[in-house]
């Protein structure tokens, strides 16, 4: 057995089905050795998005997403991916190809030090410098992506080592690491005290982040929720948590939020964050979040109390089984009066938008579609204003909510819709974009189409990069530059060149029908939908 | 506020560059860092003198603490720590100043370890306040080049029951 032989044993020690990727003379050996496996490869069109699409099945599956690159460019074309899954804290584990050892350092053809260059975006990394490191290695690698506060880790494998024996392959049982030691369970002492405060609070208030859907605690949430009446909202990545619908549910926070969930969340006087790291587009002025009321932070990344807001109680632990915890405790409390308030102001403080009748209007085509979509549909969001759209108006039910709220990386949509896909072939997976996000990725048009990933697309056109023209509108005076998007192809002839079917919606007036035949197709289908271009969010 | 951080780390390739790589990554001072080897040759010890509010003292530990080949971190204060610096000073000498010099080393208790006709080097080990204030002393005699540690860095011993 050589070295590309294990990593694939690896693979399938590890229960992987697919690895996204794309080959070089440097990953070469494993492409050969995985052909020999029932591990499926996806050949995709551009590295970055190898990345994107593990992320998506990561997602859907809980499972590491996995991707094999080979080395300098396709390495370094994969670092946004796997900075953009560092952000949103998604499990993956990126194997790299790498020149011969004894050539490393000394700029040889498509040599790059991808260690070096992604070290602040990856939970890890290794350089295997020794073929019998290579099952120890993996077997680390898998447990650091998929645990504590998930994160992508880097394997580069010298082509040497991938061709050279191995003197023996055994999969280790456990891992032993004595400078990682999650901690996953919360401590009685704080768990007594949040219990202390909820108890005493007339108006709390629970806000959930990306970190709940991570820890797969969304039903523990909501047991908690229920149990104990307390209203949720949620930041972006923790869209989903609970079901748009649930009447203890009050909507996402944040600068394009809910200006409901906002105020439920000012004028609350016990506020608990969990699984969310208070950034700036949740929280813009996190002095806020403390003022005359009580913060409870949990997290199962220490680093992340106390790092944009001093909490009164810190509580270290994974969601999930704090909120077991919690649930478990027996109190009375009272706030019938509290979500009186917040029920009226959610009736009361909607967005008033005047669209105009001449295009699609984003806000209640992506309601209908929403409503029209599986209950238990996967829906991925772009980046720019089709993402504040989706977040404001895609009513989840018991289906997922992807998008990239920590980086906001342009083109996510379509490849993690594929990974999505892969992992959840029976799931209905709809992507949506806007036509600047669309040709980032329109190249995986070519993946969809070679290994039948029935991904469902959207594209609302306006022929404007829209969320910097409208940040230009606001901020510049209406003074445009560089958001032109004119000379983009004409979809439908690149529907026909992919061999998909393509749809055009001009206004809302067969919204309805088009939404129904658009989501009956067992194909991909491309959905074109010309909004106003000066529309805001 | 100054903070030590003593921190041990698997004395592998590359660790030194992720330690430093965390402080420049996130805007944190490094005052000084001094790397060496324990007396386990697996574990090394970095001691980094940073300074900063609360907040950020506090982040440092955490985000070093995240970093998987750190195996502990300890934090402390200069008072509460025994810290020594050492330093090589080179300087230019002549027959007039050249009594000044070896005074002045003898109040620092400092050494001079090399000679030439025309230029000694200096050697000083002691808590940084002394070892900049030698440099300081000795300015006004030219300094041709300083070689510094920076800072180590111990815990003082409490007694223990």
């Amino acid at each position: 057995m050589i070295g590309a032989d294990a990593i694939v044993k690896c693979l399938e020690e590890e229960g992987v089905e697919y690895v996204f990727g794309y080959p070089g003379v440097a990953i070469c050996p494993f492409y050969n050795s995985i052909l020999e496996s029932d591990i499926k490869t996806i050949l995709i069109r551009t590295e970055q998005n190898a990345a994107h699409a593990a992320s998506g099945l990561a997602r859907v599956s809980g499972k590491v997403g996995v991707c094999a690159v080979t080395s300098g460019p396709g390495a370094t074309n994969v670092i946004t991916g796997i900075a953009t899954a560092f952000a949103d804290s998604i499990p993956l584990i990126c194997i790299t190809g790498q020149v011969n050892s004894e050539l490393i350092g000394s700029d040889v053809f498509q040599e790059a030090d991808i260690t070096g260059a992604v070290e602040s975006f990856v939970k890890y990394s290794y350089l295997i410098k020794d073929v019998n490191e290579i099952p120890r290695v993996f077997k680390e690698a898998f447990y650091i992506a998929n645990s504590g506060r998930r994160g992508p880790v880097l394997i580069d494998v010298p082509i040497d080592i991938q061709k050279a024996a191995l003197k023996k392959f055994v999969y280790p049982e456990n891992v032993n690491l004595r400078t990682y030691k999650p901690t996953v369970r919360g401590h009685a002492v704080q768990i007594k005290k949040v219990i202390g405060e909820l108890a005493k609070a007339k108006r709390p208030i629970i806000c959930a982040g990306g970190g709940v859907l991570l820890s797969g605690a969304e039903g523990q949430l909501r047991a908690f929720a229920e149990k104990y009446s307390i209203p949720v909202v949620s930041t972006m990545m923790g869209i989903g948590v609970m079901p748009t619908k649930h009447p203890m549910y009050y909507g996402m926070v944040g600068n394009n939020g809910k200006p409901c969930a906002n105020r439920a969340m000012n004028e609350s006087d016990l506020l608990i964050m969990v699984g969310a790291r208070v950034a700036d587009r949740a929280v813009s002025q996190p002095d806020l979040i403390t003022e005359n009321k009580v913060l409870v932070h949990i997290d199962v990344d220490p680093a992340e109390i106390g790092k944009n807001v001093g909490p009164a109680i810190p509580l270290v632990g994974d969601a999930k089984h704090i909120f077991e915890d919690i649930v478990k405790e027996e109190f009375t409390c009272e706030h019938d009066a509290w979500i009186e308030t917040l029920n009226r102001y959610r009736d009361t403080m909607g967005k008033k938008r005047n669209p105009d009748p001449a295009y699609v209007d984003p806000a209640e085509f992506i309601r209908l579609l929403s409503e029209k979509m599986d209950d238990n549909a996967v829906y991925a969001a772009d980046v720019g204003q089709n993402q504040i759209w989706s977040c404001s108006y895609h009513i989840v039910k018991n289906g997922r909510f992807l998008t990239t709220g920590g980086m906001g990386t342009m083109g996510y949509s379509i490849p993690a819709a594929m990974g999505a896909k892969l992992a959840c072939p029976d799931r209905q997976v709809v992507a949506v974009c806007g036509d600047g996000s669309f040709q980032m990725s329109m190249m995986e048009l070519a993946t969809m189409r070679q290994f039948h990933v029935p991904v469902k697309i959207i594209v609302l056109k306006n022929n404007y990069l829209g969320m910097v023209r409208e940040y230009q509108h606001y901020n510049y005076k209406d003074h445009y530059s560089v958001v032109d998007l004119s000379g983009s192809p004409d979809l439908e002839k690149l529907a026909m060149a992919y061999d998909m079917k393509f749809m055009r919606l001009f206004n809302m007036e067969n919204a309805e029908t088009a939404i129904a035949e658009f989501l009956s197709q067992d194909e991909s289908v491309l959905l074109e939908c010309i909004i106003d271009p000066m529309d805001l969010v | 506020m100054k903070k030590i951080y003593s921190v041990l780390v698997e004395n592998r390739s590359g660790v030194l560059c992720k330690v430093a790589g965390l402080f420049s990554r996130r805007s944190y001072n490094i005052d000084s860092l001094a790397v060496g080897e324990t007396d386990d040759p697996a574990v090394s010890c970095m001691t980094i003198v940073s300074s900063g509010d609360e907040r950020t003292i506090e982040q440092i530990e955490k985000q070093l603490n995240k970093k998987l080949d750190v195996i502990k971190v300890k934090t402390f204060d200069e008072a509460a720590s025994v810290s020594r610096e050492l330093m090589l000073i080179k300087v230019k000498y002549n027959k007039g100043n050249r009594r000044d010099i070896m005074e002045t080393c003898e109040i620092m208790k400092a050494d001079i370890v090399d000679m030439s006709r025309n230029l000694m080097i200096i050697q000083i080990c002691d808590v940084p306040e002394k070892t900049a204030l030698m440099i300081k002393m000795l300015q006004s005699i030219s300094v041709v080049e300083v070689a510094r540690t920076g800072t180590l860095a111990l815990p003082k011993c409490i007694e223990t029951e």
